[in-house]
């Protein structure tokens, strides 16, 4: 590898003095050298795996009891299952929004950041996964909502948007997963060849599939990579339009809304944003990666972030205006009496200003590169997104239209439990992903280094446009 | 090792001695089995340890003792054929030939009765295979008239209660009748006999009793919640105890001085009052007539419900109230002030009498002394109603002469009672506080003292026998009706326990213990009944469930009534005593479905709390679910305070019933799992209707669980002004030109432009046959529940309890709202049942992703439980919200059928950790009917129009080859409404009655802009006020 020492880089994607060697070590060394994890991994792989265990044990009860040990009432027949589904759900999206239409859009910054996006989108929906099927009254049935072949003659209800959730999120599942195993493979190939250690180089080697990256594997990977890409950008915008589908179709007072489709998935791409800088910017800095994922990263994720969040805050208007503005009695009396006023109002109010007011902070370059701001108003947004479900599902339910129906929904300990097990579900995979796979594409980071190293227009205009 | 030989040989010497020594110092009652046992000697243990004990001698019998003991096993097993030769013979024999006309797999119907506080109600039992599992209402019986109120419905659960006792107790240990009866009769025998009973009815009891008095037993009779007070006013003013019978149906003016006659908890004759009301009020057409209803009423019941106008008054007002009427009628003696909230109407009220002399009621209040009930008679007389509208009977209970429960304790307390048998009562609970009942008989070692009842109660606790009852549905018997018919009650199954029925015992009692089934006969024998063919005229009023011309007497008003006495004024707070809506006097404490069944106004489930008006609440600073201290002269209790909308001033109402001790896994609930408090610690002897109170909050607080409101989101209340309630006053309704508005309150829907949104036909059924359709006349609906009971006993319906009530799950298919309006001093209240409405459109269908509700080609929106799995999503679709969901597996928990794991709090980690009681869940599998599905946990679930009886009459009318004739479906909570405000039947058959009914001016859809276009219409409510007296709904009307 020829030193590039002497070559102007651009060090707002790439800084310090590096060489493709130094990428690669400052990324395959997370894997190869297994010392470099600390305390710092061991003690949040311990939250995890005590949550996991939480999560196990609230799984048992439930299927033990029935999701009768849930807060789950009528009118509120959806609590904390559905909010965290559509959570999870929402947290997934940034992933594939930074690997598949940044791709296409030819967006070369993402290339340091979209491996550990990615792998939070599959953690995310693996999470978000569950709760569809638990959250059913007989989950052990829950594979009838497949169109399966049987004797019975027995199709699913092709016109319930749950059905075609059970399509949408499958479908991303699926699509997500092999995405990300292909992008995996070209790295796979480096830590077969670095690998000492004989497991390593076995399991590399098989994970791997023969890669000698030859041009033609070049060749057809770039094909395949980019049909892939293709296929889920779509995605990105069908599966939480379909997840909104499920409120949207619906005759229940806030939830029966046209802008659901666009606004969720604006809002899943804030939440997924926020959950990418949760997890970078500390990643980064324990892991010394801060050449790799700048702050000129970070700033544009805070942009973006601060554009979803105005197209969620203008959503919000929206319900406002429109529940005035439509005449109909009850979305009106769901804003006043439910939203402004009553017992949940403080959620209400809350929401506006985890997703409202705080992300305006972004307006200002300087707090966009102050990592303790960011951190915090990331943890206000995923706070936020799940209010925004809060207010949605059981603020809109314990509503009624005849009012003697009208009852509050509290969550139980088992809500809470199960949550929480979710949340340590997705630390433990997350630290061993971390551990055990290359946190950040090194090809497509040796592939930038490369083009800005050695075509200067290129490098002026990744760079000089940003 | 020694071997067994050694060891007997040894020790048995010893043994015997050191046996005789053990025995000599037994006491009380310990059974022994051999003298090896009490010996506990090693060879017996070597035995009892031995896996086939006296293996040798088995294998050395020879063959001629085989076949003796053959022989002799053949020939005994033969003996137990010999049923009617020395063995009792019950006419209870199971079918070794099917009867004739049974078809294995459909029910039988049996008339019998079922009898609260002595009073009958004729039923009708379903009963399949022998197993008895629903009660209906006789339609031919004077006191139901098809129609059955809750508490009568649930007497079949209390039938299969694993908690009933089952066996003869004494001393803590399980014993046997006969040795109930040795030592019974030897004690008898040195006389000093007190026999305690409750109201009682049934002639053969009543001629058995006579028997014993002449043997020299003293009989005396406590009810709680009786009549009393009505028969001693009424032998104040006709010279003989009895009881008046009225005729809602001919009254115009309709005076409730306290009284709630719609609701068999206050009245016996509530059913029929209810289905009299509702004819004198129902209103079909573009034009009617209605009755007017005035209430003046202390706690609001269902009667202050249906009011025209109501008058908040203390209890102990009623009286003034009542005097202060009868003077501005013209009656100048006694004279009284009335409360201020009256005053002003009095004389609009006097003169809408005085229009309908002979036409008109005035009825007080069961609970309500003496002198209101005299008073009342006195006005109905001076309005010329006696003989019209109102007639005095005889009184069917033959127990109001005896000694009361007060003479009874001066009677143990002077030593006059050397045995006493306390029946089918349960004075040491329900008691008033002051005569110490329980104190006094746990004190009493001298007395032997004999409780019969159908649970292990408070009073069998302080008793040295206990025997168990028989239900009524296990044995033969008799009883009366209000008004006096009397009644064969007739067993379904033979008696799942040990049980004897009172007439078995008294005639135990007596020396010649006699079954039940001939006792009966005897006493019709003597009456003479039949005229010579007495079994045609037996099997007749088997079939017919009464005994005809058996109506009580009529007494003529006599004059030289002792004066009334003036009206005295209480200046502080009251306490009002009413029996409860549902578990009445506390009998039904261990009854699920109607602790579940939600108290009409208050929509409060498994407790009993102090109701308390928003002003007295606001003035002492109270607020909901705080637990105060009442204390009565009589003692002091802590209860939870419930803010009831519309209670009279200055006062607070108990009701009876809870804080039982003893008497079942249900009844003795406390705390969070609900259970109340005792209401009889506050009452005194001398007044069991009302005590003077002070209340004083302890700063603690009990969460109550309720049906609709009592959340920080409200839900009484509609907000500004929905036509979810359609309602008018009949003058306006007479009078307008367009119905549909004049019935509107809000105006808040365009009827053009919902008929414009409407892009489908009228009629979207393409099916030719039935389609199933139901009217709920919301005009004649008092609110009783009685539709709720019957759904749940038809539906095999869980109880989920209190704690899941209060987390928004019960179960049952169709609930009452209750809407106020008006001020909270005093609403109007509007009720609305409101079930599955089986929307022909309806939004829980295209949500579903299985396809587990489905439309039927009848227009019934079907719910398929097995496709079920649970996503809920139907629930949050439906506008109605009338989908219940299965959190739990709720039908094995029943806390009736199982006993609670105490060790998990299930508040804080929910979940169901129950364990079935022995042979609960074969009870449980007995009472369920056969013909609808037991759900599962996670499985939604909803009314389904009684689908079941839908198919059945459908493969009837196919096998008659005819179509299902109108009539032939009738809905479980159809059947049970005693005021016929539900109608069900086929809609695309114009002639129908619920194809006219949803033509009806006042029909109208709920939540009819949405269009789902419901198949069960609502039919708007009317009242009738008095244009004269000035009032929000007056005011309402004329704007």
């Amino acid at each position: 590898m020829a030193k590039v020492q002497d070559r102007k880089l651009n060090d707002l994607l790439i800084t310090g003095d590096q060489t493709y060697t130094s990428i690669d070590s400052s990324v395959d060394r997370l894997i190869l050298n297994q010392k470099l994890h600390g305390k710092g991994w061991n003690i949040l792989f311990l939250i995890g795996i005590s949550l996991t265990g939480l999560l196990g044990l609230s799984i048992f009860w439930l299927l033990y009891q029935g999701i009768g040990i849930w807060g789950n009432n009528v009118p509120s027949a959806w609590g904390f299952d559905i909010i965290n589904f559509v959570w999870w759900i929402g947290i997934g999206h940034a992933g594939t929004l930074i690997s598949a239409i940044l791709l296409l859009m030819r967006q070369q910054w993402r290339n340091s950041i979209n491996r550990f996006a990615e792998a939070m989108t599959i953690f995310a929906v693996m999470c978000a996964g569950l709760y569809p099927i638990l959250h059913t009254g007989r989950p052990w049935n829950a594979y009838w909502l497949f169109p399966y072949p049987n004797i019975l003659a027995m199709w699913p209800q092709f016109r319930s948007p749950l059905m075609w959730d059970v399509a949408a999120v499958s479908t991303y599942f699926s699509v997500s997963a092999v995405f990300w195993f292909v992008g995996l493979i070209p790295d796979f190939a480096t830590l077969r060849d670095k690998s000492t250690n004989k497991y390593g180089k076995v399991i590399f080697a098989t994970l791997a599939m023969g890669w000698r990256g030859s041009n033609q594997h070049w060749h057809r990977y770039e094909q395949m990579y980019l049909l892939l890409a293709g296929l889920s950008t779509p995605l990105v915008l069908s599966v939480h339009s379909i997840v909104s589908f499920d409120f949207a179709i619906s005759i229940v007072p806030g939830w029966n809304v046209t802008v659901f489709p666009p606004y969720f998935v604006a809002g899943a791409v804030f939440a997924g944003f926020a959950m990418v800088m949760t997890w970078g910017i500390p990643l980064r800095k324990h892991y010394n990666l801060k050449h790799l994922i700048t702050d000129r990263h970070i700033d544009w994720m805070c942009k973006i972030t601060l554009a979803t969040g105005l197209i969620v805050f203008y959503g919000y208007l929206l319900e406002i205006f429109y529940s005035w503005y439509s005449g109909n009695f009850y979305e009106f009396k769901l804003l006043m009496k439910t939203r402004f006023t009553g017992p949940y109002a403080p959620m209400y109010w809350l929401l506006i200003f985890c997703n409202g007011i705080a992300p305006q902070i972004f307006w200002f370059p300087k707090y966009r590169r102050h990592e303790g701001v960011i951190m915090f108003v990331c943890f206000l947004i995923s706070v936020g997104m799940w209010l925004e479900r809060f207010v949605i599902i059981p603020m809109s339910l314990t509503n009624n239209y005849l009012p003697s129906s009208d009852k509050m929904y509290y969550p139980s300990f088992w809500d809470v439990a199960m949550f929480a097990g979710t949340m340590g579900l997705f630390i433990t995979l997350m630290m061993l992903f971390i551990r055990f796979l290359p946190v950040i594409n090194i090809f497509e980071v040796k592939d930038l280094f490369y083009k800005m190293g050695g075509k200067k227009e290129i490098v002026e205009e990744v760079g000089a446009n940003s | 090792m020694e071997t067994i030989e050694q060891i007997q040989t040894d020790n048995r010497k010893v043994a015997l001695e050191k046996m005789r020594a053990e025995l000599e110092g037994k006491r009380g009652q310990q059974y022994w089995r051999t003298l090896e046992e009490v010996m506990q000697t090693p060879e017996f243990e070597a035995w009892f340890e031995d896996e086939f004990p006296n293996r040798k001698e088995i294998f050395e019998i020879d063959r001629r003792s085989l076949l003796k003991f053959a022989g002799a096993g053949l020939a005994l097993a033969g003996l137990t054929g010999c049923r009617g030769v020395f063995l009792p013979e019950d006419k209870l024999v199971p079918y070794v030939k099917a009867p004739e006309e049974y078809v294995s797999g459909k029910p039988l119907f049996y008339a019998s009765a079922v009898t609260l506080a002595g009073y009958a109600t004729g039923v009708l039992v379903e009963q399949y295979e022998g197993r008895p599992i629903k009660l209906e209402g006789n339609p031919d019986h004077p006191a139901s008239g098809g129609a059955l109120d809750s508490i009568s419905q649930a007497e079949i659960l209390n039938f299969y209660d694993p908690d009933r006792s089952q066996n003869v107790m004494t001393g803590g240990d399980i014993s046997t009748w006969e040795s109930f009866y040795k030592e019974a009769s030897q004690k008898i025998a040195q006389g000093g006999v007190a026999v305690l009973v409750g109201a009682l009815t049934s002639p053969t009891a009543a001629r058995l009793l006579a028997r014993l008095q002449a043997k020299g037993a003293k009989l005396y009779s406590h009810e709680p919640a009786g009549r009393g007070n009505v028969t001693k006013a009424v032998a104040a003013v006709t010279g003989k105890a009895g009881v008046p019978v009225y005729d809602f149906s001919k009254a115009k003016v309709v005076i409730s001085l306290d009284s709630d006659f719609l609701s068999r908890s206050d009245n016996p004759g509530a059913l029929v009052y209810a289905r009299q009301f509702a004819k004198a009020r129902r209103v079909t057409g573009n034009k009617g007539e209605m009755s007017r209803l005035y209430a003046f009423e202390a706690a609001p019941g269902t009667v202050g419900a249906m009011a025209d106008h109501r008058y908040p008054v203390k209890p102990s007002e009623v009286y003034a109230a009542g005097c202060a009427l009868a003077n501005a009628l013209g009656i100048a003696e006694p004279s009284g002030a009335a409360p201020a909230n009256v005053a002003a109407d009095l004389g609009a009220i006097a003169a809408d009498l005085q229009k309908n002399r002979s036409a008109s009621i005035v009825v007080a209040g069961e609970h309500q002394p003496a002198e209101v009930h005299q008073l009342a008679f006195q006005i109905n007389q001076f309005l010329g109603n006696v003989g019209q509208t109102v007639k005095f009977v005889e009184s069917p209970e033959f127990t109001s002469g005896f000694g009361s429960l007060q003479d009874l304790v001066a009677d143990i307390k002077g030593a006059k009672v050397k045995t006493l048998l306390i029946s089918n009562t349960n004075p040491v609970y329900a008691s008033a506080a002051d005569l110490k009942f329980g104190e006094l008989l746990g004190a009493a070692t001298s007395v032997v003292k004999i409780h019969h009842g159908l649970y292990f109660d408070e009073t069998a606790e302080v008793c040295d026998w206990h025997i168990p009852m028989t239900h009524s549905l296990e044995a033969w018997g008799d009883s009366r009706s209000f008004e006096g018919t009397t009644s064969i009650v007739q067993p379904l199954i033979a008696p799942l326990y040990e049980g004897r029925s009172e007439i078995e015992v008294f005639s135990g009692l007596l020396g010649e213990p006699k079954g039940g089934y001939d006792l009966v006969r005897e006493t019709l024998t003597a009456k003479g009944f039949g005229g010579g063919s007495f079994e045609k005229a037996w099997r007749e009023a088997i079939h017919n469930g009464t005994i005809p011309n058996t109506a009580s007497a009529t007494l003529a008003m006599a004059g030289g009534a002792a004066p009334l006495p003036a009206p005295t004024k209480s200046a502080g707070m009251e306490v009002g005593f009413a029996p409860d809506h549902t578990v009445f006097d506390g009998r039904y404490a261990n009854n699920g479905w109607l602790q579940e069944t939600p108290k009409p106004l208050s929509k409060l489930v498994w407790d009993n709390v102090v109701y308390m008006s928003p002003s007295d609440a606001e003035a002492n600073k109270i607020a909901v679910d705080d637990v105060v201290t009442v204390k009565t002269s009589a003692g002091e209790v802590e209860g939870t305070v419930f803010i009831l909308p519309g209670h009279a001033k200055g006062s607070v109402t108990i009701h009876l019933g809870y804080g039982r001790t003893a008497g079942g896994t249900l009844a003795t609930l406390s705390g969070v799992d609900g259970g109340g408090f005792s209401a009889y610690k506050l009452m005194s002897a001398k007044n069991t209707s009302y005590a003077p109170v002070t209340i004083t909050p302890t700063g603690k607080t009990q969460h109550l669980s309720t049906t609709q409101g009592h959340s920080p989101l409200g839900g009484d209340r509609i907000p500004d002004h929905r036509d979810i309630i359609r309602e008018a006053t009949l003058e306006k309704f007479n009078n307008a030109e367009n119905k549909r508005e004049a019935l509107m309150v809000g105006h808040s829907m365009d009827q053009k432009e919902i008929e414009e949104n409407n892009l489908m036909p009228d009629e979207i059924f393409e099916w030719k046959g039935e389609q199933w359709g139901m009217t709920i006349d919301m005009n004649t609906c008092t609110g009783c529940g009685a539709c709720i009971t019957a759904c749940q006993a038809e539906n095999n319906i869980s109880v989920v309890g209190k704690e899941q009530v209060s987390r928004g799950r019960e179960m049952h298919w169709i609930r009452i709202d209750r809407y106020y309006s008006g001020s909270d001093d005093n609403p109007s209240v509007t009720w609305q049942p409101v079930a599955c409405v089986h929307c022909e459109k309806a939004p829980c269908e295209p949500v579903c992703p299985v396809a587990a509700t489905v439309h039927s080609h009848e227009g019934i929106n079907q719910m398929v439980y097995n496709r079920c799995v649970g996503t809920r999503y139907c629930s949050n679709n439906c506008p109605y919200k009338v989908r219940r969901f299965n959190y739990l597996n709720w039908t094995d928990n029943q806390a009736q059928f199982s006993n609670k794991n105490k060790t998990i709090s299930t508040r804080r980690i929910p979940g169901a950790i129950n364990v079935p009681k022995d042979n609960g869940l074969q009870l449980l599998k007995m009472l369920n009917n056969p013909d609808v599905s037991v759900r599962g946990r996670g499985v939604m679930e909803k009314c389904t129009y009684c689908t079941q009886r839908i198919n059945e009459a459908r493969i009837e009318a196919k096998k008659a080859g005819r179509p299902i004739a109108e009539g032939d479906v009738i809905t479980a909570c159809q059947q049970a409404c005693p005021s016929e405000a539900i109608v069900f039947g086929n809609i695309a058959d114009k002639n129908s009655a619920v194809a006219k009914l949803r033509k009806d001016p006042r029909s109208y859809l709920l939540l009819e802009e949405l269009q789902t276009r419901p198949r069960t219409s609502h039919l708007a409510k009317l009242r009738n006020p008095n244009p004269e007296i000035k009032s929000a709904m007056t005011e309402e009307a004329h704007h």
